[in-house]
């Protein structure tokens, strides 16, 4: 081989303010929108190793047993070695879409294997659907709070976007009924809505059976597609499991978006889309543009482990640790929130929605936990308009029990400070109410108009 | 010559310390030094003693880096290092002892209060706040004492907003100031050795201040330089932020930012340890006055080897 002279030094960012502007000037309309914020530079702090965080959404993924892990990427070397290597179909290996209708019947819903598509993770799902129908302007319909890892998606396509209150039976479907009529008496249509309808992230809040109806039906009137993005609904601890949208629908206008980030492991990056077939054409084109085909490596992995019939054995013990750090939290909040403080009690998901006196802002506050070594999710994260200051979320699937006791007692200690602060500053003491019982119907969420 | 670069931290601005610090060093490289990056953790010390560095370039911000912490080890260490003393870190960082020290030299700063929890928590100041109300008007603009990037800051447009603002600057440090609101043009001065750069102006293109998010994004703030301003402004201004640099005891470099009201310059505060990431002022002045970032990086480093931090 010919020599090949040593790099000098590695290249990093030098760009003088001169080249700053001349990149500028090249730069899309669309990175207008893609913000970095203050927020994702306190996230940084967040990485250090004594910091608690109940920051993330990370699934366990120490409960995931390494001889098994072990012995199917052995059994993919030995018998798949050259195809497991190769590029693989842009819609995904068939046998993928076995795992993935085994893993949506286990919710009731039988989809068309043509109608499916693996992709690069649920991330690349939503990515893909916004490709395929958002035009910069159009509007689309999210949650509010939606979860924050659409936000910048949706930004990056240029959606408008608008945000529909949550209460505790998820999106206020009524609300939604007069959006759409407001829309409509300005010419406009919305591209689409999107739902976490179970355990959403971040509010842990899951839609009624009442609202998947009528949201399905005014769906259907409308002739308006809903993605519904459901990576959580396996993750179930109480209460009676729903009907996917997808399932309600029968998939005319569901776009429906699963994962096994949460059900198994979020490394391998897969996920996949459920569109009618129209639909599904342009998102195959999409993804062929995007990536050409998701990782050939781990759609075997998964169809190794799929093999071994235990998938629903490790998700059961998922929802066993799941439940009990739930408790746990929601125990630890109990004991350490603020008698103003109210919070989700979700019955599944990763996430608990926690809403302070609306004098304290979760960003500032973010700042003074992480010198308690603790991080959260401050709320703004969840909105596109600001709002969601007095709001934070919680995780407690990445962290164990004393963690989450630990880390939710150094919280409370920063609330309680401030709560003591404010009421010196207005010389009103802060009201020792008596506690409300943590009744499922507790309403956590500010209404539309209200929150600052 | 081996040059250590001090970034990163435990600071809320280390986000933007680790961008100043990875720029810091790949100028370093491209002069032909021996770079050593250090993101500062409990084995500073050990690091520093166990390599021996001619120099310590700190690029650190906010608490630890720009505070005269890491400056008072290095001088123990007696390694020499870039930007001003320990001392004067100090008084930089401390927005009301900065603030005392420009009133004292008789220098025009937005008039002020300060105080601690203490105050709200044992002695009862809420019940001054309406007094001190009455001579800052309103809007008036509430701060952590310590803190840099605008974090914490809050605009109070009346008495109800008070208390939540200060419970907002509350969260980054233990003082917080309240200070009268000045109407007119953000400009900055970065001061090299003794010599002032070219004059910065900030516009903020939307929303309705310059903050964090506008400080560090392309494209959300217009930075003029230099400044448009006419002679006698520019005298004025830059004699302000002259006469504030030598209040403080800087050496080395720094930038003092104010606001030009129509009744002349309002000095708000000193950085000790100004932002070198590639949307930051300094480096723009510098380039301005025809310094590219390489220049730049090397004057630096011949002023923390000069004796006074003048050359």
């Amino acid at each position: 081989m010919a020599e090949v002279p040593e790099p000098t030094h590695r290249r990093r960012s030098h760009a003088g303010t001169r080249d700053l502007e001349r990149y500028a000037g090249l730069f899309a309309e669309r990175t207008g929108v893609m913000r970095s914020s203050a927020m994702r530079d306190l996230m940084a702090i967040t990485a250090r190793p004594e910091v608690i965080s109940l920051a993330g959404g990370l699934p366990d993924t120490s409960t995931f047993p390494p001889q098994s892990f072990a012995a199917q990427m052995t059994r993919i070397a030995q018998e798949s070695a050259a195809k497991a290597l190769q590029y693989g179909p842009t819609e995904g290996f068939e046998e993928t879409k076995d795992c993935i209708l085994e893993v949506m019947g286990a919710e009731g819903m039988l989809p068309d294997p043509d109608d499916i598509i693996v992709t690069t993770g649920g991330q690349q799902a939503i990515d893909l659907v916004c490709k395929t129908l958002i035009d910069p302007g159009d509007v689309v319909i999210c949650e509010a709070p939606t979860y924050p890892g659409a936000i910048p998606t949706l930004c990056s396509y240029q959606a408008d976007v608008v945000q529909v209150e949550c209460d505790e039976d998820g999106m206020q479907v009524e609300v939604l009924e007069q959006l759409l009529a407001d829309l409509r008496a300005e010419g406009r249509r919305p591209k689409f809505i999107y739902s976490v309808p179970s355990f959403q992230n971040p509010a842990g809040v899951t839609m009624s059976l009442e609202r998947r109806h009528r949201l399905v039906e005014l769906a259907r009137a409308q002739e308006l597609l809903v993605v519904e993005d459901n990576p959580y609904g396996l993750l179930r601890y109480g209460g009676e499991p729903m009907p996917p949208l997808y399932q309600l629908d029968g998939g005319d206008f569901v776009i429906y978006l699963g994962t096994f980030s949460k059900i198994l492991s979020p490394g391998i990056r897969l996920g996949w889309a459920v569109a009618p077939p129209p639909v599904m054409e342009k998102i195959v084109l999409g993804k062929q543009a995007a990536d050409l085909c998701t990782s050939t490596l781990t759609q075997y992995f998964v169809r190794e482990y799929f093999a071994e019939r235990r998938w629903q054995r490790y998700v059961g013990d998922l929802v066993e640790i799941y439940r009990g750090r739930r408790d746990t939290m929601v125990e630890a909040l109990r004991d350490n929130f603020p008698a103003e403080a109210t919070w989700t009690e979700p019955e599944g998901g990763l996430f608990i929605w926690a809403t302070l006196p609306d004098y304290i802002d979760t960003s500032d506050l973010l700042a003074k936990a992480l010198r308690a070594d603790v991080a959260f999710v401050p709320g703004q994260a969840a909105y596109v308009d600001g709002r969601g200051s007095h709001s934070m979320r919680l995780n407690f699937s990445g962290v164990n029990e004393d963690e989450i006791r630990e880390g939710v007692r150094r919280i409370g200690k920063v609330i309680a400070e401030q709560v003591e602060l404010y009421g010196a500053l207005t010389g009103e003491q802060a009201l020792p109410e008596p506690r409300q019982d943590p009744a499922p119907n507790v309403l956590p969420f500010r209404k539309a108009g209200e929150a600052g | 010559m081996k040059v250590a670069v001090l970034k990163g931290g435990r600071s809320l601005e280390r986000g933007v310390s680790l961008r100043s610090g990875a720029r810091v060093e790949d100028a370093l490289e491209r002069l032909g030094h021996e770079v050593l990056p250090i993101d500062v953790g409990p084995d500073l010390v050990k690091r520093l003693a166990g390599e021996r560095p001619d120099l310590a370039f700190v690029a650190m911000h906010g608490v630890g880096g720009e505070d005269g912490t890491v400056q008072e080890l290095l001088e123990i260490l007696g390694i020499p290092f870039t930007g001003p003393s320990a001392a004067a870190c100090a008084r930089c960082m401390d927005k009301v002892q900065a603030k005392d020290a420009i009133e004292e030299n008789g220098l025009p700063t937005p008039h002020w209060f300060a105080f601690n929890q203490t105050a709200f928590r044992e002695f009862g100041a809420a019940d001054a706040l309406g007094r001190l109300e009455e001579t800052l008007g309103f809007p008036l603009v509430v701060k952590p004492s310590r803190g840099g990037s605008s974090l914490g800051v809050r605009f109070a447009r009346s008495a109800g907003e008070v208390p939540q603002a200060l419970v907002s600057a509350f969260s980054y440090d233990d003082r917080v100031l309240l200070e009268r609101f000045v109407d007119g043009r953000e400009l900055a001065v970065s001061i090299l050795g003794d010599e002032p750069l070219p004059v910065v102006e900030a516009t903020l293109l939307e929303g309705d201040r310059y903050d964090f998010e506008a400080r560090y994004e392309i494209g959300r703030t217009r930075f003029d330089v230099p400044a448009d301003l006419t002679a006698e402004e520019h005298r004025a201004v830059v004699d302000a932020a002259l006469g504030t640099y030598r209040a403080l005891g800087c050496t080395g470099f720094a930038r003092i930012d104010l606001i030009l009201g129509e009744d002349g310059p309002w000095l708000l505060e000193a950085n000790a340890i100004p932002g070198l990431t590639d949307t930051s002022l300094l480096p723009q002045a510098a380039e301005a006055a025809g310094l590219s970032f390489e220049e730049l990086v090397e004057r630096i480093l011949d002023l923390a080897l000069s004796p006074q931090g003048v050359s």
